[in-house]
């Protein structure tokens, strides 16, 4: 099937998609966004999470036909050209980010944390980023990123 | 497979008619982890993320199947404090704001997270099909593992609950608070205009279920008119009736012994809260 779906502010267009395959598979394999990473394919792991109008899900778990004529933004539509997004800088900044894998999840969690409270406390920065896995960093170059996002917005 | 995408209940219903091996999906939250992994390729997905009238609730109160947790949190969590409870304890932020209780229902694991507040607080399911509506009682909605009330051509429509007239809780018990699938859970209601109690006991037997006896102890133990703090042999008893009531296996998560042990602990900890609450609300009123 066809599904016309907007992404990061673009009207795109995939064809031949297979009726059960996810938004993931989609955004990576056919319209050559790499950035959502595909690790555990069942929403346990947070690290394929984009915007779908305006709302985080994991990309896994949408079925591609379920974003037709609906709008997705991925971490790869934070950044406005080459200038990173305050969350991104932070992250760089903090050194939260070691292999990386689980970084565009990351960011694009703690970017909607920060539209909806913009100074989260300890435990809500905890609650909002839990459905996100690292199996590096042990989470607190992470917790001091999004503070220090928090403080410059 | 096909991908159907009604945008009204009317043309759902039709196609589910037409195509009862289709499968619904709203949130995805289950079914797409299936697909995924290849544990089930259905003729055709039935996208019910475009119906309006499964996407909102009205007074009363009858919530359409497709209101994700988020929304029964942020929204509904002072009519419905224990259904709001257990949906904060569903998988992650991102899953909230994607999973739905109708999928909890359409799923019907004895596992999964709003059942024992569902059957404690009375919930009455709406399903629909082209040939008419069906109420089905929460207590008679559960069948055996995933297996619910549904004909292959009904859908779930909508949940009813009457706004909490009492304390309600409910409690989890999992390796951390976040990502987890229940080992064993618990919901309690109070009633006490009506002298009565609803629990029951969640991934604890073949379909999640109400815990009778442990019910009609305490309403007959709590002097609902004159609330006074418990004794710890009526806690310790309530604790009992309601392991008695769970027939749980050894798996993975648990042990039997330990789901068992673990009931008794949660109901009478939920049971001390509740009380507390209407003790409270004495107080305040005095």
């Amino acid at each position: 099937m066809r599904v016309n779906v907007t992404v990061n502010s673009e009207q795109r267009q995939a064809d031949d998609v297979w009726e059960g395959e996810s938004l993931l598979f989609v955004l990576r394999e056919r319209l050559g966004l790499p950035g959502s990473k595909n690790a555990c394919e069942q929403g346990e792991c947070g690290s394929c999470t984009v915007y779908l109008d305006n709302v985080p899900v994991c990309a896994c778990l949408v079925a591609a036909g379920q974003v037709q004529d609906r709008e997705v933004r991925t971490v790869e539509g934070l950044a406005d050209g080459d200038t990173l997004d305050p969350v991104q800088e932070a992250f760089v900044e903090a050194g939260a980010v070691q292999c990386g894998f689980c970084t565009p999840g990351l960011v694009v969690q703690a970017h909607d944390l920060l539209d909806r409270v913009p100074n989260p406390s300890d435990p809500e920065i905890r609650e909002a980023l839990a459905g996100n896995l690292c199996r590096c960093t042990g989470y607190e170059k992470i917790l001091d990123a999004v503070r220090l996002a928090a403080s410059r917005r | 497979m096909d991908f159907l995408r009604p945008e009204t209940l009317a043309e759902a219903l039709e196609l589910k008619a037409q195509r009862p091996d289709a499968v619904p999906i709203a949130g995805g939250t289950d079914v797409m982890v299936e697909l995924n992994y290849d544990h089930r390729r259905p003729s055709a997905l039935l996208d019910l993320t475009r119906v309006p009238e499964l996407q909102q609730w009205s007074d009363g109160l009858r919530i359409g199947a497709g209101v994700p947790y988020v929304r029964i949190i942020d929204e509904l969590g002072a009519e419905l404090p224990g259904l709001a409870m257990a949906s904060r304890t569903v998988g992650s932020p991102q899953i909230r704001n994607r999973g739905t209780v109708g999928g909890n229902l359409g799923a019907a694991s004895p596992a999964g997270d709003t059942h024992p507040v569902l059957l404690a607080s009375g919930a009455v399911i709406e399903v629909a099909s082209v040939r008419g509506t069906r109420m089905i009682p929460a207590a008679e909605f559960y069948l055996g593992v995933k297996r619910n009330a549904l004909e292959p051509d009904e859908l779930i429509v909508a949940v009813h609950l009457t706004p909490a007239k009492g304390p309600q809780q409910f409690s989890k018990v999992g390796t951390r608070n976040a990502m987890v699938i229940a080992v064993c859970s618990f919901g309690i209601s109070l009633f006490p205009e009506e002298n009565r109690v609803g629990a029951a006991v969640g991934s604890a037997a073949p379909t999640p279920r109400r815990a009778h006896e442990a019910e009609q102890f305490l309403a007959s133990a709590l002097d609902f008119k004159n609330p006074k703090p418990l004794l710890d042999s009526v806690k310790r008893e309530f604790g009992e009736l309601v392991s008695r009531a769970a027939s749980p296996i050894d798996d993975v998560r648990g042990s039997a012994a330990y789901r068992k042990h673990a009931l008794a602990v949660m109901a009478r900890r939920t049971l001390g809260w509740a009380w507390q609450e209407l003790v409270d609300g004495e107080r305040a009123c005095a």
